[in-house]
C-alpha cells in the first residue's frame, strides 16, 4: 500500500509542479515518516476491522468467523458496561479535572515568585509513569499503613478497591492527580496569551476581578479549552495502563473501560476476534469525538488557533 | 488535538507573534488581583500533590520494622538504603538500560523522519503532499491504542517478537504525527526571506533543510524530543504486549513484575517506585524549562 502511494507521488508532482522545479523533490522526504506511520498505524487500523471478522486465539491459524464476533459481542451486556464505564470516567474525569486545571492555570500564571515555586513542584506527577502511580497510590491506600493512619483521617481508611464505587472514584482521583498538572500547563500558556489591553479596557469600564475572570479570561481561552478538552476526552479512552494496574478492572468488572475489555478478551481469554470488535468500536468513539470536539471550535479560526497553542 | 485537524500546510500563522508580545506586559497587573481564590486553591492542590510524594520517599527509606512500627508520615527513625539495594539486586539496572535503549531508538528516528516530512510539507506544493498531511492530521484522532492486536500479530509474522525494536517500531509510528504537526508549525514560523537568501545562494532544498531549518527549529526539536521521550520511557501496553522474557522487560513493566513479586515489602516497592522516577527527576531539575515545554509540546506554545 505505502509502495503504491510513494511511486504515484512524483508523476503526479510533475504535472502540479512543472514551474517550480526543485518543489517536487520534496515529496520525497515524506517517504520514511508515511512508511513508518503506513505500515504501523495505518494497517493495522485496516487490519483491525479485517480480524473483528476472524477466528483466532492469538497462537494459532486465523480463520473466518463471519458475523460471529459481532453479534456475540453487541449481544454481551460485558460491552454496555465498559462502554457506560468509558463514558462515565469521560465524563466525570473532564468536569472535575477542567475547573481546577484552569483555576490553576490562571493562578500559575502570575508573576509572583511563590507562584512560580508552587509550579514547579505542581508538575512533579507528570514525572511519573502511569504504572509508577498506580502502584504508589495501592501502597498509599493501606489502611494500616498508609495515609489514613498517617494523617489521622479515619475516612480514608476505605477497601477502596474492594468496593466498586469505591475503587472508580479513586480512579478518577488519580486520574486528576496525575494529569491536572498537565492541562493547567495548557491553560497557563493560553491565560499568557491574552492581551493586556483587554483587562485594561475593563477596569477603565469599572470590572471587577470577578467579571473580568468571567467576561475577559474564560471568553479568551476558548480555543485552549477545546484543545484541553480534546486531549482529555481522546486521552480518556486509553487510561489503559493506570487502571490495569491499579484495579485490573475490578472488582468484578465495575473498573472494566472498554480498552481494558479489549486486552483481557484478547490477551487473557485469547479471543482475539471480539476483542477486534471492541477495539473498531474504540477507533470509531475516538474519530467521533475528535469531529464533535473540532465542530465545538467552529470552521473559521482554524489556522491561527492553532498558532495560538 | 482534532482542533489542530482542519490547519492548512500552506496559510502561515497571523497574529500570534504580536499576541505573545502583548501577553508578557499583561500579567503583572492582572494577575495580583485574583490572589485569595487563587492562592487558597493553589496552596491545597500542593497538598494534594506533596503528601502522597513525601509518602512514597519517606516509606521508600524504612526498614521494614520501621514501616510496621512508625507512624507513616514520620520521617524514617533509621534511614536505610537497603531497599534501594534490593530494587537494584533485581535486575534494575538491565530494566534501566532497555528503557534507555527502546527511548533512543524511537525517539531520534521519529524525529528525524518527522522533521524531514514537516519541512517538505511546508515548503512544498502539490496534491500529494496535502494528502500526506492529512493523513498525519487524521491520525491524531486516532486512539492508536486500538491498534495493538494486528500489530502484535504483525510483530510476530516478521519474527520480532520478544525484542527491543517490537516496541521501537509502534512507538515511532504512533509518534509521527504529532511530532510533524508540531514542527511544521515552527518551520513555518521561519521566515520565507532567509529559504529565498539561501535559493539565491544556491542551495538545495536539501541543503537549506539541514543548514537553515534545522538550526532554526532547534528549540522546537529538542521540545518535541522530550514529550515523545516520555511517552515512550513510561509507555505500558506496548512492552506488555510485545515482550515476554524478563531481560527485555524496560522499567514500567519491571516496576509492575517486582511489585507483583514483593508486594509484602511497601518500601522496596516504593524505592523501585522513586528509583524509576530518579532519571526523568534528574532531567526536570536540570532542565526544567525545556523539559514542561517538552510536556505540552506545542499545545501552549
Amino acid at each position: 500500500m505505502s509502495a503504491a502511494t510513494t511511486h504515484r507521488a512524483p508523476s503526479e508532482l510533475s504535472k502540479n509542479e512543472l514551474t517550480s522545479q526543485p518543489k517536487s523533490a520534496l515529496a520525497w522526504l515524506t517517504v520514511p515518516a508515511l512508511f513508518f506511520f503506513v505500515v504501523f498505524a495505518v494497517i493495522p487500523l485496516i487490519g483491525v476491522l479485517i480480524l473483528s471478522f476472524a477466528r483466532w486465539d492469538g497462537i494459532g491459524a486465523i480463520g473466518a468467523a463471519g458475523m460471529e464476533n459481532w453479534t456475540s459481542v453487541l449481544a454481551d451486556p460485558d460491552l454496555y458496561n465498559s462502554l457506560g464505564l468509558t463514558f462515565l470516567i469521560m465524563i466525570v474525569s473532564w468536569l472535575v479535572q477542567t475547573p481546577i486545571s484552569l483555576l490553576l492555570g490562571v493562578f500559575t500564571a502570575g508573576t509572583q515568585r511563590y507562584r512560580a515555586a508552587l509550579a514547579v513542584l505542581y508538575f512533579l506527577p507528570l514525572l511519573l509513569s502511569s504504572a509508577a502511580v498506580a502502584i504508589a497510590y495501592k501502597a498509599l491506600l493501606d489502611p494500616n499503613f498508609g495515609l489514613a493512619m498517617g494523617l489521622g483521617l479515619p475516612f480514608l481508611a476505605q477497601d477502596w478497591l474492594g468496593v466498586p464505587q469505591l475503587a472508580l472514584g479513586l480512579i478518577i482521583f488519580v486520574i486528576a492527580w496525575q494529569f491536572v498538572p498537565f492541562h493547567t500547563l495548557i491553560y497557563q500558556g493560553g491565560v499568557r496569551q491574552i492581551p493586556k489591553s483587554l483587562y485594561e479596557a475593563a477596569q477603565i469600564d469599572g470590572a471587577g476581578t470577578i467579571k473580568q475572570f468571567f467576561h475577559i479570561t474564560l471568553p479568551q481561552l476558548k480555543y485552549t479549552i477545546i484543545t484541553s478538552s480534546t486531549l482529555m476526552v481522546v486521552g480518556s479512552l486509553t487510561y489503559f495502563d493506570l487502571i490495569f494496574v491499579l484495579t485490573g478492572g475490578g472488582p468484578g468488572n465495575s473498573t472494566r473501560i472498554l480498552a481494558l475489555d479489549m486486552y483481557l478478551r484478547g490477551f487473557r481469554a485469547n479471543l482475539m476476534g471480539p476483542a477486534s470488535v471492541i477495539a473498531v468500536v474504540l477507533v470509531v468513539i475516538g474519530l467521533a469525538l475528535a469531529l464533535f470536539l473540532q465542530r465545538l471550535g467552529g470552521k473559521d479560526k482554524q489556522g491561527s488557533q492553532l498558532e495560538g497553542m | 488535538m482534532s482542533t489542530l485537524l482542519k490547519s492548512d500546510p500552506v496559510t502561515g500563522s497571523p497574529g500570534s507573534p504580536t499576541s505573545s508580545v502583548k501577553a508578557k506586559q499583561s500579567l503583572r497587573t492582572r494577575m495580583k488581583r485574583l490572589n485569595i481564590p487563587g492562592g487558597l486553591g493553589g496552596w491545597i492542590w500542593l497538598a494534594i500533590i506533596i503528601i502522597p510524594i513525601y509518602y512514597i520517599v519517606i516509606t521508600s527509606l524504612k526498614t521494614s520494622e520501621g514501616y510496621f512500627g512508625q507512624n507513616p508520615m514520620a520521617l524514617p527513625a533509621s534511614p536505610t538504603l537497603e531497599n534501594y539495594q534490593l530494587v537494584l539486586e533485581a535486575n534494575f539496572s538491565t530494566y534501566f538500560m532497555n528503557s534507555v535503549m527502546v527511548t533512543l531508538g524511537s525517539v531520534i528516528p521519529t524525529v528525524l523522519i518527522s522533521f524531514m516530512a514537516a519541512f517538505a510539507i511546508v515548503r512544498g506544493r502539490g496534491r500529494y503532499l496535502k494528502f500526506v498531511n492529512g493523513v498525519f492530521l487524521m491520525g491524531l484522532a486516532i486512539p492508536l491504542q486500538a491498534t495493538i492486536i494486528p500489530i502484535y500479530l504483525m510483530i510476530i509474522r516478521l519474527n520480532l517478537y520478544d525484542s527491543l525494536l517490537a516496541i521501537m517500531l509502534p512507538s515511532i509510528a504512533f509518534a509521527i504525527p504529532l511530532t510533524v504537526l508540531i514542527l511544521s508549525n515552527f518551520i513555518r514560523d521561519v521566515p520565507n526571506e532567509l529559504f529565498e537568501s539561501m535559493r539565491l545562494d544556491g542551495c538545495s532544498d536539501w541543503q537549506t533543510m539541514w543548514r537553515l531549518a534545522l538550526p532554526l527549529t532547534r528549540p522546537a526539536i529538542v521540545t518535541v524530543a522530550i514529550y515523545n521521550g516520555l511517552h515512550v520511557w513510561n509507555g505500558f501496553l506496548l512492552p506488555l504486549v510485545l515482550t515476554q522474557s524478563p531481560e527485555l522487560r524496560v522499567l514500567p513493566l519491571g516496576l509492575w513484575t517486582f511489585q507483583g513479586e514483593f508486594s509484602v515489602n511497601i518500601p522496596a516497592v516504593l524505592a523501585s517506585v522513586v528509583l524509576s522516577t530518579l532519571p526523568i527527576l534528574v532531567i526536570y531539575v536540570l532542565g526544567r524549562r525545556q523539559l514542561v515545554s517538552g510536556l505540552t509540546a506545542g499545545f501552549s506554545k
